[in-house]
């Protein structure tokens, strides 16, 4: 027990003595997963729209792949993009293993099924009337639809930051594909898993404790989100 | 620019039920024109299909401008409007939802703001305009819904059912802005409604809508 409040104490100590490592590996976290983030969005917004909007042969499958998706396991996604990547794999020479690029697209692999599917239910969740006033109003079918994305924007909202939660906290596929180098591609979960394996709590413990609160701002930041979007539905 | 509406020998059904029957009628320019029948006899259907937001299965919408039949297409649909008895509130303020039909047009923000202030003090709803729309009482929609369609001054102007579930107060109010239009006489009004003294009151024409055809009255 005294151990684990004498890691706390460190962990606050290097917190609030702004440690250069610490911080680093911060912002390459922040960096890795924000950019892993838009890519997601500006692909999975636009499909989740698309799914939401057309009829189509095997739409249904489609639907059902993607909610399956959603779970895909992070070490899967790891390998899956390792073998890509590898020397002997398709993309090999590239070389990108190893790299924060590599991670990028693992990160983006895991979220864009989430943007997309909690995107496409919360375009599916407007009421249907919108789009008729909105055409009785002078609307074009393309300005209806953007109409329809503009209703459902805190649904959408809500599957983005939702996106980011998972993508923040993720260990396995960045592990695998990164290669925890440390000051290249070292982020706040794998440098928690390292340094735990190498029973220095401090830095892991601190990491644990930064990781934990960008997790509850997230998820601070989700609730707020949705609790406008149901008071002002519900008004 | 003059505007009219002539329907002819109008069918559509719904999953083999039919709804219209050859429904047929010339709209004169700037009438009010009050549409009655019972539940379930096409009303709404009807105006749909006007306002050319829906389908229909055999017959004729013809709009006709000075002498040319005009095609069904966006510059078309932009010189008619309906408001529905559930009008699609925008999750905004009051402001941008009468601003809705002007930005789609792509006029500019400064002539938006002059006319939606003034339809917003039209309707009695201009103290409300930074409210969020959704927050406004059902009588207050129901103006609401006026308001945006009234902005992008129609030609024609569908009104389905438009005092049907408000109080007392408000349908005064809307009565009183569907017979301001009358007297301006700029624009055509074809209105559903149940009541019969309400369409006396408002229209210059009643017709009714029974097994599918229109009879006036």
């Amino acid at each position: 027990m005294s151990s684990i409040l004498e890691g706390f104490g460190r962990a606050s100590s290097l917190i609030l003595h702004l440690n250069a490592e610490l911080f680093a590996i911060i912002l390459l976290s922040v960096k890795v997963s924000g950019t892993a983030l838009v890519i997601s969005t500006l692909l999975g917004l636009p499909l989740g729209a698309f799914l939401g909007f057309k009829k189509f042969p095997l739409k249904g499958l489609m639907i059902s792949m993607l909610n399956t998706f959603m779970g895909l396991p992070p070490v899967v996604v790891g390998l899956f993009v390792y073998l890509l990547l590898s020397r002997s794999g398709p993309f090999g020479f590239m070389a990108l293993l190893y790299t924060p690029t590599a991670m990028i697209i693992a990160q983006s692999i895991l979220a864009f099924p989430i943007v997309t599917s909690l995107s496409h239910s919360a375009i599916l969740s407007v009421d249907p009337i919108i789009k008729q006033a909105s055409l009785a109003l002078g609307a074009t079918p393309f300005q209806a639809s953007l109409t329809i994305i503009r209703e459902a924007r805190y649904g959408i909202m809500s599957a983005i930051i939702a996106a980011f939660g998972r993508v923040m906290a993720e260990v396995g596929a960045i592990l695998i594909v990164g290669g925890n180098i440390a000051g290249f591609t070292r982020v706040m979960t794998t440098t928690i898993a390292l340094e735990t394996d190498k029973g220095n709590f401090e830095l892991a413990l601190a990491l644990g404790i930064i990781l934990l609160s960008i997790s509850l701002l997230i998820n601070l930041t989700l609730h707020a989100v949705q609790k406008r979007g149901t008071v002002q539905a519900r008004s | 620019m003059s505007l009219l509406l002539k329907v002819s020998d109008l069918w559509k059904a719904y999953h083999d039920s039919p709804v219209l029957q050859g429904a047929s009628f010339s709209f004169d320019e700037n009438c009010i024109c009050a549409l009655m029948g019972d539940n379930g006899s096409g009303k709404s259907t009807f105006l749909r299909i006007c306002a050319l937001l829906e389908q229909y299965d055999r017959g004729e919408i013809n709009y006709i401008s000075h002498g040319q039949l005009l095609a069904h297409d966006i510059e078309l649909r932009r010189r008619i409007t309906l408001v529905l008895p559930r009008i699609g509130v925008f999750n905004t303020t009051v402001f941008n939802n009468v601003a809705y039909g002007l930005k789609i047009r792509g006029l500019g923000r400064e002539l938006i703001g002059d006319r939606v202030n003034r339809m917003l003090d039209f309707v009695g709803l201009g103290h409300k305009k930074k409210q969020a729309a959704l927050t406004l009482s059902s009588g207050e929609t129901q103006r609401l819904g006026i308001a945006r369609a009234l902005v992008i001054n129609p030609q024609m102007l569908f009104l389905d059912e438009p005092a049907a579930f408000v109080d007392v107060r408000n349908r005064e109010i809307i009565e009183e802005i569907i017979l301001r239009l009358k007297k301006e006489g700029r624009t055509t009004v074809i209105l559903t409604t149940h009541d019969r003294r309400q369409a006396d009151r408002l229209a210059d024409r009643l017709l009714i809508l029974m097994k599918g055809r229109i009879t006036a009255l």
